[in-house]
Formats: C-alpha cells, sequence, structure tokens
C-alpha cells in the first residue's frame, strides 16, 4: 500500500511539475527548438532545474544497498550505443518536433482535458505497441537463424 | 510567442527531479514515463500497481491545479490537426520504444547517471527535434 501511495506521490510531483515548468504546452516546446524564429529559452531551465536535483539526489539515494520498498534498484543494464537507441532517438525527435509532445509531457496533458493530448497519447501508445511487436517479430528471426 | 518563464520553468524542473529521486528512493525506479507506460500495455507487466499509480498522479496533478485555481493557471496551445497529431504520434512511441526512453528517462534520469547511452539518445533526439521545428516552420512554413 506504501508502495501505491509513494508512486501516486512521486506521479503528483511530476505532473505537478511538467505543468509549472511549462513542459505540457506544446507551443512552448516548439519555440524552445524554434533557434530561429520564436525562442523560448524556458526550457532550458527546466532540464537545469530537473539534472540537479536529480543528480544530487541520485548520488546519496544510490550509495544505499537497496531502495526503501524493493530489494533493488533497477537500474538499466545495456551499454552500448547502438543503431536502435540512436536512429529510434532520431524517430522520436521527428514525432517530438512536429506536435511538440513528449511522452512526460503529453501524459499530464490529459488531466488538462485537452483532447489533443489524448489523440496524440492514444497514437503514441499504438505506435509503442507496433514497435514492440516488431521487434518481438524481428528477435524471433533473428533466434531463429541462430539456432 | 510564448512568454519566458524562468523561475516558474526552473521550479518546475526541480519538481521533475524530486519525483525521479522519491522514484529511485523508494522503488529503485527511473522516472521514465517511456519505461513506465510501456508496462502498462499489454501482456501488462506483473508490477503495473506502482506504474498506474505514478500515471494517475502525472494526470492528476494538472487537473487539481486546474480545479484550485482555474483554467488560465496553466498554459496549454496547439492548433495541431488531428492528422499530425497521429503521425506524430506513432513516430513519438515508435521512437521511444526502440531509444528505450524519451526526455525523463534519458534527458533526466540517464544525464543524471552521467550514462552515455542516455547522452547519445538526448543529443540525438534534442537535434532531431530543432531539426525538425526549423523544417516545419522555417521551409513547409507551418503545418
Amino acid at each position: 500500500m506504501a508502495r501505491i501511495a509513494l508512486a501516486l506521490l512521486a506521479g503528483l510531483v511530476f505532473g505537478a511539475g511538467i505543468a509549472v515548468s511549462g513542459m505540457i504546452n506544446p507551443a512552448k516546446v516548439l519555440n524552445f527548438f524554434d533557434l530561429a524564429g520564436s525562442w523560448d529559452p524556458s526550457l532550458a531551465f527546466v532540464m537545469g532545474g530537473a539534472l540537479i536535483v536529480t543528480a544530487i539526489g541520485y548520488r546519496v539515494v544510490l550509495q544505499r544497498p537497496k531502495p526503501l520498498l524493493d530489494e533493488t534498484f533497477h537500474l538499466p543494464t545495456a551499454r552500448r550505443i547502438d543503431l536502435p537507441l540512436v536512429s529510434g532517438a532520431a524517430v522520436f525527435g521527428i514525432g517530438w518536433g512536429i506536435t511538440g509532445f513528449c511522452p512526460g509531457g503529453a501524459v499530464p496533458a490529459l488531466g488538462l482535458g485537452q483532447p489533443r493530448a489524448l489523440i496524440f497519447v492514444t497514437s503514441m501508445l499504438a505506435g509503442i505497441a507496433l514497435a514492440r511487436f516488431l521487434r518481438g517479430g524481428l528477435a524471433g528471426r533473428a533466434r531463429s537463424r541462430t539456432a | 510567442m510564448t512568454e519566458f518563464t524562468p523561475v516558474a520553468s526552473f521550479l518546475g524542473g526541480t519538481m521533475i527531479g524530486l519525483a525521479a529521486v522519491l522514484l529511485m528512493a523508494v522503488h529503485g525506479r527511473i522516472a521514465g514515463m517511456t519505461g513506465i507506460l510501456t508496462g502498462l500495455l499489454p501482456p501488462l507487466a506483473a508490477d503495473w500497481a506502482w506504474r498506474a499509480a505514478f500515471i494517475v498522479g502525472a494526470i492528476g496533478a494538472p487537473a487539481l491545479i486546474v480545479a484550485l485555481a482555474g483554467r488560465s493557471a496553466i498554459a496549454f496551445e496547439s492548433s495541431m490537426p488531428a492528422l499530425w497529431l497521429v503521425a506524430g504520434g506513432l513516430l513519438v512511441g515508435f521512437g521511444v520504444h526502440f531509444a528505450s526512453g524519451c526526455t525523463s528517462g534519458h534527458g533526466v534520469c540517464g544525464l543524471a547517471r552521467l550514462s552515455p547511452r542516455s547522452m547519445a539518445a538526448t543529443v540525438t533526439f534534442m537535434a532531431a527535434t530543432a531539426a525538425t521545428v526549423f523544417f516545419v516552420r522555417h521551409v513547409l512554413g507551418g503545418l
């Protein structure tokens, strides 16, 4: 129960941060990237604030043997900078540049009752599901080739 | 035009950081929207409950702010046609899956851990986004 309550709290703080920072606003996000036009540098301050707190907080927290309510820290184990990582990031950037929505900005925007956020998030979930299905298929074929 | 808001943006950023530290301290998890959402798609992850709680909070907070302070408390502007939202959404979903993360997972949590993969991903998606915005606004003249 405490796990659920504290995850809810983390989500609330995250969603409030996205809203207060302006990351929830697609126009503001697009203007941050529009260096040649109506540039709004605000989002550099979002990144700065988030990075300072997270970098210091992680240093403290990750020195502990384990998290408060789990047996282990679930940290990513992949190390290689490979094609899926870089090409995936590039495709993500194209979609972000078209719409001004990234996953962390769009999900809280659902709380504003914005139909555009709902259309975007639904399509994004479909994209994740499709990519997962394709990757499963590719991995399956690769396995059968090596078998 | 959107207003330059360095103080609110920095403050909001520190809250995003606080949420990331809390989720790591309590659950040992990266506060990445992509990873958290993926576990809620079928096949549902065994630990779906904390993920669902985080999402409920992330959606609930702006709803609460608007309920308490009024609709004008949170700026939201988009005139994007639905067709482009669908196309962009599919691209974002597809991309973040293969990249194993997005702005929150790579751009905040990963960079804070000095992960080389996250640095590569963040540089790539920031550059791709800036190039796309330039192309859409200054070559196509808008959507």
